[in-house]
């Protein structure tokens, strides 16, 4: 019996989708067999940025309104000896083609099968959002360290609060740039967990890769040389229950000193 | 056997007290007290209203019935009902009064959309986040960051005060008052325990916790 991990962030544009392929990918790295949901219905993207677009033959709708079984909709990943597959959203529907009792169903059956199941939710906390978080065990929530990502995140958690089938959230802190969080023009880390007060599980630096990477349709999680790629793969480990630092955004002792600078007034 | 009296008038210096037996029954009640206030009418002059306390003793009446007696009360000659007295009530106005005069803790993070709100004292201990509300009917104390709204004597109460660990908010309303956070922010101050109440030219001005001592004192609940 595998667990559905949920990855939400309420606003759009923060990373949701290329964090559940990223997750997906390592977690398939790790060994395990994984299955990505996209949830996206009518916004599907996710099969782009794992480079699986074409070889969907059936999607989500599909499976929910009976017209194909659910093994025949999933989309294998040929990088990994069927350890990775998508479940695809369809593109012609809407969100309200599936209600939230449907994606539950759904979701106790791929669990049968599959270690973890990442559920790609899209923007916003309306019938899709609903429909994403039915069936998860555990959730994720994205945020950039934006004030209106972080006030969206927080509206989100609170939702999540409510779902009683689901753990208490984690936080990953997207996009991070690091010149501009050390000049304070940035909310820091440690300013948004707190902020938000849930545990952070992961940070992941603003990598130019990572947009390279999603638009030749490969997670940059399969380039061992990337930061964004090493981050990714520190969270699927922790998923998996390995306690592991958080990765430095630089050398730690120009932190202290920005740190000490910051405390003395010094710009 | 002589009949026990449902009714029974005294005269204070305040006006007349009327003592309403509480065993008989209600149209029982009302026949004898209004037989007894025309008997009484006498035909002084004065138009001096005479203010009148009724006593029910262990007897509930509901709202419409209150209302007869005082215009069954009203209808005679200068008197007028200044209180009615009773040893019962219900269960609701019990709890509503009992709410009111409770403080709640709650141990939670109000966070972005979502509003809580309390008849009486609200104690929060955690945060109220950006775009998060919290309401109470009497005063608020938050063990944490204020960086929402927070409004307090949403009934009315002017008296009432929101007093907060970090206060930071957004927006603050006490009674009917508002004031919200000035557009630049001093981020270096600390705004660590301070309060917020109405001061005597209805604005809500913020300040040191200490100096409620002086302007709530009924905030002391203790008595000694």
């Amino acid at each position: 019996m595998g667990e559905a991990i949920v990855i939400t962030s309420g606003k759009g544009g923060v990373g949701k989708t290329t964090t559940s392929a990223n997750l997906g990918t390592a977690l398939a790295l790790q060994g395990k067999k994984v299955c990505l949901v996209d949830t996206d219905i009518g916004l599907r993207n996710l099969d782009v940025v794992m480079g699986l677009e074409n070889r969907i033959i059936y999607d989500l709708v599909d499976v929910v309104e009976g017209r194909c079984k659910i093994h025949q909709a999933l989309v294998k990943d040929k990088r990994f000896e069927d350890l990775l597959y998508l479940l695809p959203a369809a593109q012609t529907t809407d969100k309200s083609a599936v209600t939230p009792e449907q994606m539950k169903k759904l979701i106790e059956q791929l669990k049968q099968d599959y270690d973890y199941i990442v559920i790609d939710c899209p923007a916003g906390i309306e019938q899709g959002y609903k429909n994403a978080v039915a069936g998860a065990d555990k959730a994720i929530v994205v945020t950039t360290p934006e004030v209106s990502a972080v006030r969206d995140a927080d509206r989100i958690i609170g939702l999540l609060e409510k779902e009683e089938n689901i753990e208490p959230p984690k936080l990953i802190i997207n996009r991070i740039r690091n010149h501009l969080m050390k000049n304070g023009d940035m909310l820091d880390v440690d300013e948004i967990t707190t902020h938000l007060s849930i545990d952070l599980i992961g940070i992941v630096a603003d990598d130019d890769e990572v947009i390279k990477a999603s638009n030749h349709g490969e997670p940059i999680a399969l380039n061992p040389n990337s930061k964004a790629s090493v981050a990714y793969r520190n969270i699927a480990r922790r998923i998996l229950g390995e306690s592991i630092p958080l990765q430095s955004l630089e050398d730690s002792g120009k932190g202290m000193f920005f740190k000490i600078k910051k405390f003395f007034g010094v710009r | 056997m002589k009949k026990r009296q449902n009714v029974i008038i005294k005269g204070t210096k305040d006006g007349l007290t009327l003592h309403l037996d509480d065993s008989c029954s209600y149209q029982d009640l009302k026949r004898e007290l209004d037989l007894k206030l025309s008997a009484n009418t006498r035909a002084n002059g004065e138009n001096q209203l005479i203010p009148v306390h009724v006593q029910l003793g262990n007897r509930y009446l509901s709202e419409e019935q209150k209302e007869e007696i005082k215009a069954l009360i009203r209808q005679k000659k200068n008197l007028v009902v200044d209180k009615i007295d009773s040893n019962v009530l219900t269960k609701e106005e019990a709890e509503s009064i009992r709410g009111k005069a409770e403080v709640l803790t709650v141990a939670r993070i109000i966070r972005s959309g979502q509003i809580l709100e309390v008849p009486g004292d609200l104690l929060l201990v955690g945060d109220v986040n950006p775009g998060g509300t919290v309401r109470a009917g009497g005063n608020i104390f938050i063990m944490g960051a204020l960086k929402g709204i927070a409004h307090a004597g949403c009934g009315g109460d002017e008296q009432a005060i929101i007093a907060a660990s970090s206060m930071k908010p957004s927006q603050l309303r006490i009674s009917d008052c508002i004031n919200r956070a000035p557009d630049i922010v001093e981020s270096e101050e600390k705004h660590e325990m301070e309060c917020a109440y109405i001061d005597d030219n209805r604005q809500i001005v913020v300040d040191r916790l200490q100096g409620l001592i002086h302007l709530r004192p009924n905030l002391t609940r203790l008595e000694d």
